[in-house]
């Protein structure tokens, strides 16, 4: 066990034995700068805080059904800072969870496995999700006017 | 070799595995998330884009554009498949994490529950607003 990257290689079998065979990537293990792990560990995490957001979206809806009151509040917390700020991670967590789930049907369709596909695929997500958050805040600041 | 005389042997595989017990859903779990995906997708978009129309609307506004036939309808459809994808992608995350079988199941049971009741909320006020104006 002194190389780190053993880490990754200890698993239990079901009565409870220690073996050694490589595992899924996880947090202590992996590198999460290479592109295939980060790529996949934000997936699950922008799946999770979109999952989050739904909260927003049934307060947003339920308010909306109740009285103006109750969507004045809504609309206070939308436009505070700290809404803002939640309505932005959303967005950003909403467009990469889209263009990488995009990537991960295009896997299940067999296609682009190879490493540097791999590679021009995962940054062609990052940059998507960047400018696709950017261009919608852009449009929604120039309707708010 | 002995074991190639065997009864075992001359068994094929799906022989082997007959009578151990079901493969219960089989793809199923796995598959629906790929079509709610799938479906979400043109829904997420138009749903980005609505908000994007929507910022700074006020409260009459936003309950006529709620109350149109079609964004009713399309809403329905986005908070069905929201909370299906959501449901099945929670799960898959507590199966990976949680080890002790009892909290896995309270975890489960708790997000199943939480996701139908959401969608039910979001369902109903949708619904509501529809009705009434």
């Amino acid at each position: 066990m002194s190389d780190p990257r053993d880490a990754g290689m200890i698993g239990r079998r079901t009565d409870g034995k220690i073996v050694h065979r490589p595992l899924s990537p996880h947090l202590q293990a992996y590198d999460m700068m290479q592109m295939t792990s980060f790529t996949s560990i934000a997936h699950r995490m922008a799946g999770c805080a979109w999952a989050a957001g739904t909260l927003l979206l049934a307060w947003w809806l339920m308010a909306a059904a109740t009285s103006d009151v109750a969507f004045a509040r809504v609309q206070w917390f939308m436009s505070s800072f700290l809404g803002i700020l939640v309505l932005f991670g959303l967005t950003l967590a909403a467009w990469y969870h889209t263009l990488a789930g995009l990537r991960h049907l295009v896997w299940d369709a067999g296609y682009g496995f190879d490493i540097p596909t791999v590679y021009k695929t995962g940054r062609a997500v990052l940059i998507g999700t960047i400018v696709l958050t950017v261009l919608t805040w852009l449009f929604a600041i120039a309707f708010w006017g | 070799m002995a074991t190639e005389t065997s009864p075992r042997a001359m068994r094929t595989p799906l022989g082997r595995v007959r009578g151990l017990g079901s493969a219960k859903s089989g793809t199923h779990h796995w598959w629906m998330q790929r079509v709610t995906s799938i479906a979400l997708l043109p829904l997420t978009i138009w749903f980005v884009i609505s908000m994007i129309g929507l910022a700074g609307a006020g409260y009459l506004e936003t309950l006529l554009w709620i109350g149109k036939p079609v964004n009713a309808v399309l809403m329905i459809s986005l908070i069905a498949l929201t909370f299906h994808h959501m449901a099945a992608g929670l799960q898959i995350v507590i199966e990976d994490y949680v080890r002790n079988e009892a909290q896995r199941i309270v975890a489960l049971l708790l997000v199943k529950g939480g996701c139908a009741l959401l969608a039910l909320a979001c369902t109903f006020a949708v619904l509501r607003i529809a009705f009434a104006i």
